[in-house]
């Protein structure tokens, strides 16, 4: 079968799974079955996460850059986003249900705000992005905390958006919806979802996606093999941005209210716990880590009564256990395929296998280039 | 490849045929078996120690009520669950609550914003909430199954406007607020607006956040423009501070608060600085009534720890939904809800609890001056438009939208819906 | 001018603290070229230790310098034994892997420890005794309206006196030497004989001890004390370590104070030109980022060639 063909015929059936499973979680459900309210909420906002996991992965995982301010951007789409629906979109939306009906208007009124979120975001990212970009992994990491602080403490001076008393519709004096639509369901969280992590894997698989690797690997290497590394390190940040823009509209657009305390440094954290759990470099570890790391909380929720209150104990702890056993994370650099049943590539020159926790790694954890299902680890020598 | 995709989705189609259930409408039955009561708030996070606070107060008020019989012959079964102080988690706990342990009434939150993006959940399954402390008047705007037993921003803001005019003559004040807080940044906004109309004049608006801890800088920009008053409507971790860094700074002018100041701790971090300040408040914890004076001795007893305003208020939100289902005589959704909109002249330990046609709670303020570790009653400040009580009929309804003026008829057959 | 010099006296204060915070993160970065996450949280640990001390010891508020200093040492003690143990747990067996593993550990032990308080002893402020009676006492006029209270003359003096003992240890000792020349090249440093592990426990005990002390003259000046009250001063006290120059003993004493001053600054004359006090946090991150992409290296640091 042609390629293209596969590839539509692989959208259509995308397409026709998030349908259903989205009928299934609505209201009336599926033929009067339908998933509880609890558990849909709770699939919504994984997606939400799948598309923050994989956006951070891009310029964390896959090009080295460490940003905890991810939570920043997503403030900026979500509230830039939700701006324009609660204050300028209402008109446009009833002319456009003149012409074309409600579910086409509000598909395209939500798709525009997105897009716009998204740009919003992508600025935000380009601001953010062109001075610290210069800087070390330490240093970066601070600074983009910094900048997710200061976003935050802007909106939360914007009393247009709810300032301090939260985002749920037009604040007085000014006109506009009196509450946000909810206008995500799963159709749009599941296919941008999985438009994340196509855009994503496409990358990786491209040049571009070689020489943000490259990057990732020895950034003097790869600057003085002539890659642009400030140009190829704005433009992963831009789209990571870009992306996590888009979850924080989807976000506002599902739980229709928005509030900066749900944009906090810890949110920032959670996201990159997700792609530790799963393994930087990995977009199934991404997605892995997104999963476990939404349910994880509402899993612990049924510990006893003192256990409860140790649950972000137990979270931390975590992490640091990961670290210490398995710093590559669950699914290390490699994808989702049955050659984790094959066993590891040897080196020639040693026993151990590389890549492996024990062998001390100077730089980085081992890469793993993939190409076409087959995986040919490639570690590094100790400096 | 194409082996586990196939078998990731039979895996995820078999989960989700477990997980299924039928979708029916949903009404949360009224008849027998224990009474469940869903309580969240923020119990691990930044500001557990409210939702800490407010649980302890409910939790009292349930055992209370199930020593002596329970209500129609069902024990209340409080079900909790932590919200880390995040909107979002709160909307998600909110629904679970709902969906997964079918409460048949939510009694939450401490911060309007956590209370405003929960509320549309509530109100959509047709649950009652009754908040025990957000203060913002959005919260009970969301629909008609949302109440609260507290004062609204409005109100409080104004009252001790009204009493730093009136009573303190005072002129020129400073305000000194907690940027963070939507409850301090709403006392701040309404004190302005009723201070000014008034006649008065601010002098000057600095703020801070819970946790900073130094103050030095906005208490000298304070300073130097010399107000009467400086108005601090914040939480008690911080005013004990300010308090103290104010006396240290030479200023002499009293500081004003709201009911955030009410805590044990509030002593312990501002010590004899604090003798001459005034705060509105529901209640005195040294109010020497018997039943005030018992609740304290219980909550002593319990938790070793005298109690704080959000605790008083997590007691009487339980006690009043106790009293509202007895009424009912059942926890069907309408009816209850119907018996919480009437609640009249509840005997709560934070006054006089009725509800108003706007399900906000109508209680006069008392105005406290702090004194030698106590706080000593002062004087009391009806809503407007009300007349100090001969007997215990109901003052009027409170305003719920901005703007100090707003009487309105006393609420003596308050209609529940609207 | 009064009220200059009233706003110049707070912000040193304020200074004086984030400069002894500061140099503990200098001088890890200097070593091991790691940003301790972990070290606002010590200075937390420091400020805790000290309150259960006093309240186990059953020590009464009250001007009691005697109090104040044993608890000082103290806590300063127990500061040092928590720092030493989480290099030896945490950074330790992660030293050998990349620069990002080596972050993520110390974001999660500092998630841990404020989580374990949180979840141990509840997040309600606490009241730390005050034992220099500022309580009770006036402030000490200067002129016009500017004061300065005991506990500020408290906290000057003692982060001075700290201050110099470091630089002593530092630059007077055998073992300052061997701590500087393992921050110059660790390798070589190992060649040499030093037995770096060592030094480097010594130095995270030495930058804890410090951070404690600061937490506990904080808690005189401002008694109220809880476990999430580390995050943003540790993180601003890092920009002062990296304003001074990261590295750069002096330098981060330097940063600490410049932070402190402008801090207070802003918020005291920022009413008039229209930044609001709310921006105060915002200021140490701007100034943050206004160093890194003007002098990186800070105002005292040398420039380091990156070799490859």
């Amino acid at each position: 079968m042609p390629t293209f063909i596969k590839r539509i015929l692989g959208l259509v059936v995308v397409v026709v799974l998030l349908v259903v499973m989205n009928a299934f979680m609505s209201r009336e459900g599926l033929f009067g079955f339908g998933l509880p309210y609890y558990y849909a909420e709770i699939i919504n906002l994984t997606g939400i996460s799948i598309i923050l996991a994989s956006s951070l992965n891009l310029i964390t995982g896959f090009t080295g850059q460490f940003s905890i301010g991810h939570a920043g951007f997503m403030a900026v789409g979500a509230y830039s986003s939700v701006f324009m629906t609660v204050y300028f979109s209402e008109g446009l939306e009833q002319w456009l249900t003149g012409l074309l009906g409600a579910t086409l208007a509000q598909s395209i009124v939500f798709l525009a705000v997105i897009i716009f979120g998204a740009l919003i975001a992508a600025l935000a990212g380009l601001v953010v992005g062109i001075p610290s970009l210069r800087l070390r992994g330490d240093y970066l990491a601070i600074v983009t905390l910094g900048f997710a602080e200061i976003i935050r403490i802007i909106i939360l001076n914007i009393d247009r958006v709810g300032g301090a008393t939260g985002f749920r519709g037009r604040v007085p004096p000014w006109d506009g919806r009196q509450i946000i639509p909810q206008y995500a369901n799963f159709i749009w969280i599941g296919g941008f979802a999985v438009i994340t992590i196509v855009v994503v894997y496409n990358i990786v698989k491209s040049d571009t996606g070689r020489a943000l690797i490259s990057i990732r690997e020895d950034e003097l290497a790869a600057e003085a093999m002539g890659i642009n590394t400030t140009r190829y390190k704005v433009m992963a940040f831009v789209i990571s941005s870009a992306f996590a823009g888009i979850a924080g509209a989807l976000f506002g657009h599902f739980r229709q209210f928005l509030h900066t305390n749900d944009f906090q440094f810890i949110r920032s954290i959670e996201i990159i716990i997700m792609i530790v759990l799963g393994g930087m470099g990995s977009i199934t570890g991404a997605v892995l880590g997104a999963i476990v790391i939404t349910i994880l909380p509402e899993l612990l929720r049924k510990l006893p009564g003192d256990l409860y209150s140790y649950r972000l104990v137990i979270y931390s702890a975590l992490l640091i256990v990961i670290m210490l056993t398995r710093p590559q994370g669950v699914m290390g650099a490699k994808e989702f395929g049955l050659s984790w049943l094959k066993r590891p590539q040897r080196r020639p020159e040693g026993d151990k296998p590389a890549g492996e926790k024990g062998v001390p790694i100077a730089q980085q954890p081992a890469t793993a280039v993939i190409d076409q299902g087959k995986e040919i680890e490639q570690g590094k020598e100790h400096a | 490849m194409k082996r586990t995709l196939f078998a990731l989705f039979l895996i995820t189609t078999l989960l989700i045929g477990f997980a299924c259930e039928r979708r029916g409408n949903g009404a949360n039955g009224g008849g027998t078996g224990p009474i469940l009561v869903g309580y969240y708030g923020d119990l691990s996070g930044r500001t557990s120690s409210f939702g800490q606070s407010t649980k302890n107060g409910v939790e009292m008020a349930a055992d209370e009520i199930n020593k002596a019989g329970g209500i129609n012959g069902r024990t209340v079964q409080i079900i909790t669950e932590d919200d880390q102080g995040e909107p979002n988690k709160a909307a998600t706990v909110v629904t679970k609550l709902i969906n997964q342990d079918k409460v048949q009434a939510l009694l939450g939150e401490v911060a309007s914003s956590n209370s405003l993006a929960a509320a549309p959940k509530a109100q959509e399954a047709k649950v009652p909430m009754i908040s025990p402390s957000s203060t913002n008047p959005a919260v009970t705007q969301v629909g008609d199954y949302i109440f609260r037993v507290c004062f609204i921003d409005p109100f409080q803001g104004e009252v001790m406007a009204k009493f730093s005019a009136n009573n303190l003559k005072a002129k020129r004040a400073a305000i000194l607020y907690d940027f963070n807080s939507d409850y301090s940044r709403g006392l701040y906004q309404f004190f302005k607006r009723s201070f000014t109309s008034l006649g008065g004049q601010i002098v000057s608006e600095q703020s801070y956040t819970q946790g900073d801890r130094d103050f030095s800088g906005q208490l000298t920009a304070i300073r130097a423009v010399n107000p009467d008053v400086i108005y601090v409507p914040g939480y008690y971790g911080e005013v004990g501070v300010i308090s103290n860094q104010t006396k240290q700074l030479g200023i002499k002018a009293p500081l004003l608060g709201g009911d955030g100041w009410d805590a044990p701790q509030l002593w312990q971090l501002g010590g004899a600085s604090l003798n001459g300040n005034y705060i509105s408040n529901h209640y005195s914890v040294d109010d020497p009534s018997p039943a005030i004076q018992k609740f304290v001795a219980d909550y002593k007893a319990r938790y070793n720890i005298l109690p704080d305003a959000l605790a008083a208020l997590g007691y009487d939100s339980m006690k009043v939904l106790g009293d509202a289902i007895k009424r009912a005589g059942s926890t069907e959704n309408t009816k209850l809800r119907d018996a919480i909109a009437q609640t009249k002249d509840f005997p709560g330990v934070t006054g006089k609890i009725s509800i108003d046609k706007d399900r906000n709670a109508v209680k006069p303020a008392v105005v406290l001056k702090l004194e030698n570790s106590k706080f000593v009653y002062e004087t009391t400040i009806y809503p407007e438009g009300a007349t100090p009580p001969v007997t215990s009929a109901a003052p009027a309804s409170g305003t719920t939208t901005a703007g100090p003026a707003g009487a309105a008829a006393p609420a003596k057959a308050a209609s529940p819906t609207n | 001018m009064d009220t200059f010099v009233q706003q110049l006296i707070n912000g040193l204060n304020v200074g004086a603290i984030y400069a002894l915070i500061a140099l503990g993160y200098t001088m890890v970065y200097g070593i091991l070229r790691l940003i301790n996450f972990a070290h606002g949280d010590v200075y937390m640990v420091g400020a805790f230790a000290g309150y259960f001390i006093a309240l186990s010891l059953g020590l009464a508020a009250g001007p009691s310098l005697l109090s104040l200093t044993f608890i000082l040492v103290a806590s300063m003690i127990i500061a040092a034994i928590v720092g030493m143990l989480i290099e030896r747990f945490a950074y330790r067996p992660v030293r050998k892997y990349s620069r990002m593993t080596t972050l993520i550990m110390a974001i999660g032990v500092s998630l841990l420890i404020e989580n374990l308080f949180v979840a141990r002893i509840g997040a309600a402020p606490r009241a730390f005794p005050d034992f220099l009676g500022s309580q009770s006492q006036p402030p000490y006029h200067l002129f016009g309206n500017a004061a300065i209270s005991k506990a500020q003359i408290i906290i000057f003096l003692v982060s001075i006196a700290l201050m110099l003992l470091l630089q002593w240890i530092v630059f007077r000792t055998k073992v300052g030497t061997a701590m500087r020349a393992v921050s110059f090249n660790l390798n070589s440093a190992k060649l040499m004989g030093i037995n770096t592990d060592a030094i480097i426990s010594l130095t995270f005990a030495i930058g804890s001890a410090l951070a404690a002390a600061g937490g506990v003259l904080t808690a005189q000046y401002n008694p109220n004390i809880d476990p999430l009250m580390g995050i943003l001063t540790g993180l601003k006290a890092f920009v002062a370590a990296v304003l001074g120059g990261i590295g750069n003993i002096p330098g981060a004493v330097l940063g600490g104070l410049l932070i402190g001053a402008a801090e207070t600054f802003v918020v005291g004359y920022g009413y008039h030109i229209g930044i609001a006090s709310t921006y105060r946090d915002a200021v140490a991150f701007a100034i943050l980022i206004l160093v890194l992409l003007l002098r990186p290296s800070g105002l005292l640091g040398s420039t380091v060639q990156e070799k490859v």
